[in-house]
């Protein structure tokens, strides 16, 4: 029964996977694009849990989902787009590029086929007796903190990059618009802070 | 084990997501976002060839690998948004069909 | 001093002159360079008459080598002095005439900026002349050939500022080298037939390869007569025969004394020169000497013709030079080399003579050439008429023939036809057309050697006329006619016509006219007999040959009377039309001239030749070279080559560039169409194996 429902579980995650992408290039309001991208990653999670790498699952929806997508809806919130405009000019090229997409298509799918069937993944079992009792998380913890930890540092030095790349690129400097300085406000002294003044009854103080 | 579910099922979800990914690259000609989306789209489709072969090979590597990918397709994500919110700035839209500077 | 050496000196010493002058004529000034160029002149030409009578008492005769030259395989040729009748004679020639020129000279550029550069060109000339005359191989002669073509372009150009003299020194050069060419193969073949070039190699073996037949493709020569006939084109050119003769009037740009000099008396007679040089060849070649006859005959009319319509005083001198070096071709081609020789000879100092009187005129008259312009001059240049009238009377050949008394061209110009007939008579029809020819040329010679006397001399002075007593002129009147030539010096010709009056000439000049016009009366006199006459088999030796060849230089005494008075008859004809077209009525010539008729149109512009040459090789010649520029070079070759290539690769870059739309998703759309492709190719080629 089990794996009826893998595969029913499957063919789910799948269709709604590639009907989401789908929707995805097709919308025509980008808004609904991001959402629909949003579907997708989930259901590649879904995908992932089926093949037992949960922990990846996890990583997918917190990162991309959480992350990427919501970052991609910002933006195109941001963004004063006219939609009006977007909606032209899909026709055109959708029959010759969508012949040149079959065609890949099909290839792909002839070799995946064939390395699957032939390959040295023929003969394995479907996913996963890993060694029992590790989770998935544990098992690539084991790995990728020994073998790996190089290939994460640098990971995390792209993602450093990426930071500085876009602050670099986006930040503007508006003019006109008042900050706290605060060195400034902490460096102040008594000889530039405070001016003791006398005053005559009845005068006001002169700016 | 014959669930009939095996490989070559989800390398052929993966290869029909990377088509429909670089479809989206080419036929968007308005917006650059989707491209953006697309991109990721192609992303995802690696990122699950990359799973179910560790699955299958019962190699944990496939998912470092798949989680490196991840961290970099984050970091373009948020480099090309970057690069897009500049593109707006500078052109008042979004759409890239007039976008042809760089021509030879 | 050896003979040798006294002979090497005469040889080099206007070289040095030439290079003192010309390379340090500026820091030693003027004078300096004149008086050391025409001193050495003038030592040249004592020693070359003392060598010319050691040379007729027999006492020296050599060939001497100074340096080896060229010695390749069988071509072998030394620099040497060849020293025997006949180099004697032109030595002195060449020696006096250039020292007289030199003399005169002084007077004659006196106003002139560069006057160390003219001295030294002089020089230069007079050595190579006398390279030429003491060759003993055809190398060492062509050297001499060349150098004085180079002195003739140098000279002929010497104001060249003036376009012109440019154009006309380039002429002359250009037209030289036409014959050179000729020259140049005439020695190849003659190396070819004889195995050496050396005149003392070839002269004893003519008789045993005369008979040599040279075959190219199905014709066959005669090999000696080929030679001949090349070299003798070689002469053509330079002694401006008929066909290469254009370049003679143009050479009249350069100064008067460079016209004495070089086309009077020496460069235009190297050609006459070379021929009686190689006379052992030229008796074994009758063809070639047929083919001498006939132009030298042609060119003794055609030049006489023309010069009856010239305006231009050096320009009829010009063309009277043309005329009598055909004389001296006809003479050669019958076989009678020592008439040929002894007319170079007088010719030399009645030329020159006639030359320099013009340039005195010319001076007088502030460098008027033209004679429409003079007239009644013999009261004030009366050393200048007298001198130009002697010149005249030996032209014309004046003297009486029973008497064997008269001037230097009686004897010479009479000789020459005295002995075409000669050869008429004895069967060759070429001889008797050459007698003919002479005749009338000399009819033709002597109504326009008047006529340039009686328009120069006598007459109204229609300077007078012109200048008057006016001192200021803003422009030259218009009667200085459209024809004239007017020599300008360095610095623009002044306006002022102070001295409007002609006036005699300085001494400078003066000198050597009464020098020349000795000569030219007691010349022909003084040497008839060695020349041409009974003693002349010892006089010129082994120089000559043909002494005995075919009976050419008959007896005067065994010719009928009327050749023998038939040259004086014609003169006379020719004085008394002169005399009646130019004196009796004057104007007649004017009127003549104004009317413009079609024979008269015909001589003024020398029988078209110009204009021939201008349309037959200038225009195919600039064509060819356009053809060959514009359509080989540019279309053709820098088409195919760089120009082409260039293009192409610009054209195939900008098609190419057009790929780059700047569109990403082009981009993205290639790459994709790639991975495809590569997939397809992989799926197929690979579609075995995995099965």
């Amino acid at each position: 029964m089990a794996f009826e429902l893998q595969a029913i579980g499957f063919y789910l995650f799948s269709a709604v996977m590639i009907v989401a992408a789908l929707a995805v290039i097709l919308a025509r309001n980008p808004v609904h694009s991001v959402l629909f991208l949003i579907t997708a990653f989930f259901s590649a999670a879904g995908l992932f849990v089926l093949l037992g790498a949960e922990f990846l699952a996890m990583l997918l929806v917190i990162v991309y989902v959480g992350a990427v997508a919501v970052l991609f809806l910002f933006v195109v919130m941001m963004l004063d787009v006219d939609f009006a405009a977007l909606r032209q000019g899909l026709a055109r090229y959708l029959p010759i590029g969508g012949l040149v997409a079959g065609l890949l298509t099909v290839e792909m799918v002839l070799i995946c086929v064939s390395i699957a069937t032939h390959g040295a993944a023929a003969r394995n079992a479907l996913p996963a007796s890993a060694a029992p009792g590790l989770t998935n998380a544990e098992t690539i913890g084991r790995v990728l903190y020994t073998q790996y930890v190089y290939y994460f540092q640098a990971a995390g030095m792209v993602l450093l990059v990426a930071m500085i790349g876009a602050i670099v690129l986006t930040l503007k400097h508006r003019p006109g618009v008042r900050r706290q300085i605060i060195a400034d406000q902490v460096a102040r002294s008594r000889a530039t802070g405070l001016r003791l003044v006398d005053i005559k009854r009845g005068e006001g103080v002169a700016p | 084990m014959n669930t009939g579910i095996d490989l070559a099922h989800y390398l052929t979800v993966a290869a029909i997501l990377f088509t429909i990914g670089v479809l989206g690259i080419f036929i968007n000609r308005k917006n650059v976002i989707v491209i953006l989306m697309s991109i990721e789209l192609i992303l995802l489709a690696v990122n699950i060839n990359l799973v179910a072969f560790s699955a299958f090979l019962h190699d944990i590597v496939g998912q470092i690998f798949a989680m490196i990918v991840l961290t970099v397709a984050a970091a373009e994500a948020a480099v090309g948004l970057a690069i897009l919110v500049t593109f707006f700035r500078n052109r008042g839209d979004i759409a890239v069909d007039d976008a042809s500077m760089m021509k030879g | 001093m050896t003979p040798q050496a006294i002979v090497t000196a005469l040889v080099l010493a206007p070289l040095l002159g030439a290079l003192i002058a010309g390379l340090f004529g500026r820091r030693i000034g003027n004078v300096a360079s004149m008086s050391i160029t025409t001193a050495l002149l003038f030592i040249c030409c004592g020693l070359a008459w003392m060598t010319f009578g050691q040379v007729v008492a027999g006492h020296w005769s050599f060939t001497f080598q100074i340096a080896p030259f060229i010695d390749v395989g069988r071509f072998r040729s030394a620099w040497s002095v060849r020293l025997d009748m006949l180099s004697a004679v032109m030595l002195i020639v060449v020696t006096t005439v250039s020292a007289l020129v030199h003399l005169y000279s002084w007077g004659y550029m006196a106003e002139d900026d560069s006057k160390p550069r003219f001295f030294a060109y002089l020089s230069f000339f007079t050595f190579a002349m006398l390279a030429l005359v003491t060759a003993a191989d055809f190398m060492q002669l062509f050297f001499g050939w060349e150098g004085v073509g180079l002195a003739s372009y140098l000279l002929i150009g010497f104001w060249f500022k003036k376009p012109t003299a440019n154009a006309a020194a380039i002429k002359a050069f250009v037209v030289n080298r036409v014959g050179d060419f000729g020259f140049a193969l005439g020695i190849i073949t003659t190396f070819w037939i004889f195995g050496s070039i050396r005149f003392a190699d070839i002269f004893p073996q003519v008789a045993a390869h005369a008979r040599q037949a040279w075959t190219f493709g199905s014709w066959s020569f005669d090999g000696v007569d080929l030679a001949c006939a090349l070299l003798f084109v070689g002469a053509m050119g330079k002694s401006a025969q008929f066909l290469l003769h254009t370049w003679l009037p143009d050479a009249m740009e350069g100064p008067t004394p460079v016209s004495a000099l070089i086309h009077a008396a020496t460069m235009v007679t190297a050609g006459v020169y070379m021929v009686s040089l190689l006379s052992p060849m030229f008796e074994y070649a009758p063809v070639a000497s047929g083919i001498v006859t006939v132009i030298g005959a042609v060119t003794a009319l055609f030049a006489a013709t023309v010069g009856l319509a010239q305006n231009d005083i050096k320009r009829v001198i010009a063309y009277s030079t043309c005329s009598q070096l055909g004389y001296m071709f006809i003479a050669a081609g019958v076989g009678a080399y020592q008439a040929s020789m002894f007319h170079l000879f007088t010719h030399a100092f009645f030329k020159s003579l006639l030359f320099l009187a013009a340039g005195s005129v010319i001076t007088a008259m502030h460098h008027e050439q033209d004679m429409r312009a003079m007239g009644g001059l013999w009261r004030r240049l009366p050393v200048t008429y007298a001198a130009m009238l002697i010149g005249t009377l030996a032209i014309t050949g004046i003297g009486i023939p029973g008497l064997e008394l008269g001037f230097a061209g009686f004897y010479s110009k009479d000789a020459i036809i005295d002995a075409a007939y000669g050869a008429g008579v004895h069967g060759s029809g070429l001889g008797a057309f050459g007698f003919v020819i002479g005749v009338v040329a000399a009819g033709l010679t002597s109504f326009y050697s008047w006529r340039l006397i009686f328009m120069t001399f006598h007459g109204t002075p229609k300077w007078a006329l012109a200048h008057g007593a006016v001192r200021e002129h803003e422009a030259h009147p218009s009667d200085h006619a459209s024809g004239a030539q007017i020599e300008t010096h360095d610095e623009p010709l002044e306006q002022d016509h102070g001295h409007a009056e002609p006036r005699e000439t300085s001494w400078a000049m003066l000198v050597p006219l009464i020098v020349l016009a000795i000569g030219a009366t007691v010349a022909g006199f003084a040497f008839d007999t060695q020349f041409i006459g009974a003693g002349r088999a010892d006089f010129w030796g082994r120089a000559l040959h043909g002494i005995g060849g075919r009976g050419a230089l008959a007896e005067p005494a065994m010719l009928p009377a009327w050749v023998v008075w038939s040259p004086l008859a014609v003169t006379f004809v020719g004085f008394v039309a002169a005399w009646w077209a130019y004196i009796a009525n004057e104007g007649m010539g004017a009127r003549i001239a104004a009317r413009g008729g079609p024979i008269w149109t015909f001589l003024y512009n020398k029988w078209f030749f110009d204009e021939l040459y201008d349309a037959l090789f200038v225009r195919s010649a600039r064509w060819f070279g356009d053809l060959f520029w514009k359509g080989g070079d540019q279309k053709l070759i820098d088409g195919l080559g760089p120009d082409g290539v260039s293009a192409v690769s610009y054209a195939a870059g900008r098609r190419t560039g057009r790929l780059q739309t700047g569109y990403v998703y082009h981009y993205a759309f290639v790459m994709l169409i790639g991975v495809v492709a590569l997939l397809s190719y992989a799926l197929w080629a690979f579609s075995g194996a995995g099965r």
